[in-house]
């Protein structure tokens, strides 16, 4: 049976490919290169040369949001990438192994639950030294947490249902229930999760970036480019708001196509809008 | 019962040890010298023994983590090399600005999504809904430091309403410093306000649906009495174990919104304390902030425990 998708599925899935999209493009063009500096052009209102303007070293800021959302979105992606890959076997071995598995799972989930990945980030800069990997890092470890006890739940559902059963009974064994049986069942939920994840990663990209402890100078990012706009509120004022219009519209297109993924795969939350 | 709060502390003590296993350690990945590091390369040979003999650095790793370990437990977090002052003392001085922030915000937050949540539930599916709804979508999407940025714009350089930054004190009188407060605390709760929206919306549409509920419909209880008498205080368990799960993005938001309007915060603190390479303030700031989430976490656990009148479970 056709199941109609959910409206927030669409607009979601729209506004993350033009991001994504967006992003790819300026691997092969941006209007201008975006790390150029022209003095004699700095802090220009959006014009027919420069559509977003150019903030304070005369850089074209559209050039750069386009650089910055390419950024963004590697990290993103790294960061739940990593904790995918961390955090969804543990989640599927706590539920596997039972009551101790269980027990290290959850208390090491507290534990990366007590530092925010802003506080964890902060803290391996004052170790290592500044830079997106720091991010990244931070980011991972949080995602992987909440990943991890998401896939145990699920897990732990679907262990109990009469197919898992039926499997284990005709003599297969635990991995191979859990790679054939388990995970192919619980994929929906995980991918809602790491959307939503792929979002918050976002978020904190840009405020690390915005205190200088994200993506380093000269590579343009969303974060620091509100950093900088916030010393020229005065004289351009609107270089405070195109980054942040794309930090927002990113964010929104992954939560929306979260929340639609998960109305689609659950029909269930259709009408409450629970997030 | 019992047997779930002796759980709920043990699994804190736990983390509260391993918290401070993780900070320090991951301060000693420091490459080479961090008394180098901290004093920089023309810093004195004496400084430079005096510092290290003040960090342990001298001492076995493991020395060094009982010493520090023990201090924390008795509130000495160590001196500070930028202001030559203890830790705990800068801590608490600063507090004095974080923590009316984050009562601020939380406050502020609460009034705006609960009505907001409660009137989108009343109106579900029709204009009112989707008015919230959009709101809460916005909300969750703009983060709290670009918010900050525009209320500034706003509300500071155009208006002139507010201060774009810095704060007076409590010594000038609570209204100038409140007054100071008041787009941070904002900027901090348009995001959790939006969260929280959206959560009591969905806890009162559920509990619209319950037995008791439909009970008091049926007796003839009107509408709005149904809802603020009936639905909303079973809706609130819900939204009490989200506003604890936003204390965690409350402090990260805080040490970056006080950055925005350069107020002289535990998040200031910490910030300024990297660029300072000021490590002993790192170390003691960050453990103090991770115990604070973990200690909130528990408490609003264990509140809605006491307050769910369903079996307990095993926690997770």
């Amino acid at each position: 049976m056709r199941r109609q998708l959910p409206l927030s599925l669409h607009l979601g899935a729209v506004l993350t490919l033009l991001l994504v999209a967006m992003a790819l493009l300026s691997l092969l063009w941006t209007p201008y290169p975006a790390e150029q500096v022209r003095v004699i052009a700095r802090l220009k209102p959006p014009s027919a040369a420069h559509w977003l303007g150019t903030d304070h070293f005369g850089r074209d800021v559209l050039s750069m949001i386009m650089v910055g959302a390419r950024n963004s979105l590697s990290v993103g992606a790294a960061a739940v990438g990593l904790g995918l890959l961390g955090g969804v076997p543990l989640g599927l071995l706590a539920a596997g192994l039972g009551r101790w598995g269980d027990e290290v799972v959850a208390r090491l989930g507290d534990l990366v639950f007590a530092f925010p990945a802003v506080l964890t980030a902060i803290l391996l800069t004052a170790a290592v030294g500044a830079g997106a990997i720091n991010v990244v890092v931070a980011l991972a470890l949080f995602n992987a947490a909440v990943l991890a006890r998401v896939t145990r739940g699920a897990a732990l559902a679907a262990w109990r249902r009469p197919f898992v059963g039926a499997a284990l009974a005709l003599g297969r064994g635990p991995l191979s229930v859990t790679l054939v049986h388990v995970l192919p069942n619980i994929a929906g939920i995980i991918v809602v999760q790491a959307t939503v994840l792929f979002a918050v990663a976002i978020v904190n990209e840009a405020a690390l970036s915005y205190l200088g402890l994200g993506i380093q100078p000269p590579s343009p990012s969303w974060g620091k480019m509100l950093g900088d706009a916030q010393t020229y509120l005065f004289t351009a004022p609107l270089q405070a708001v195109f980054p942040g219009v794309a930090i927002a519209l990113c964010v929104m297109g992954l939560t929306m196509l979260g929340d639609g993924l998960r109305d689609w795969l659950d029909p269930r939350h259709r009408s409450s809008g629970v997030m | 019962m019992l047997a779930f709060l002796l759980r709920r502390l043990a699994s804190l003590i736990v983390t509260v040890w391993l918290a401070t296993i993780v900070v320090f350690t991951v301060l000693q990945l420091v490459p080479g010298d961090p008394a180098l590091l901290m004093l920089g390369v023309n810093a004195q040979p004496d400084t430079l023994a005096a510092l290290r003999s003040q960090m342990g650095l001298d001492q076995p790793i493991l020395t060094r983590y009982l010493d520090w370990a023990g201090g924390l437990a008795r509130g000495d977090l160590g001196v500070s090399l930028t202001y030559a002052r203890p830790v705990a003392e800068l801590v608490v001085e600063r507090l004095t600005v974080t923590l009316p922030l984050a009562l601020l915000s939380l406050a502020i937050s609460t009034v705006l999504a609960l009505p907001l949540g409660l009137y989108a539930a009343a109106r579900r599916g029709r204009g009112g809904d989707w008015a919230v709804l959009g709101f809460a979508q916005l909300g969750v999407s703009m983060p709290s430091f670009w918010i900050a940025i525009l209320l500034i714009l706003l509300f500071s350089l155009t208006l002139h309403w507010f201060p774009a930054g810095g704060f007076p004190g409590w010594g000038g009188g609570i209204g100038p410093a409140l007054h100071a407060l008041v787009l941070p605390a904002l900027a901090l709760a348009v995001p959790e306000a939006a969260i929280l929206a959206r959560v009591t919306r969905t806890a009162v549409l559920d509990t619209l649906g319950e037995d008791h509920v439909r009970t008091a419909r049926a007796k003839g209880v009107g509408r709005t009495a149904v809802l603020l008498r009936h639905a909303l205080p079973n809706a609130l368990i819900p939204v009490a174990t989200v506003l604890g799960l936003q204390i965690s993005f409350l402090v990260a938001g805080a040490v970056v919104v006080e950055n925005v309007f350069t107020l002289p915060g535990l998040g200031r603190l910490l910030y300024q304390a990297i660029g300072q390479r000021d490590l002993i303030v790192v170390q003691g700031v960050v453990v103090l902030l991770a115990l604070f989430v973990v200690v909130v976490s528990a408490l609003v656990d264990i509140a809605c425990a006491l307050a769910d009148p369903r079996p307990k479970g095993v926690s997770s």
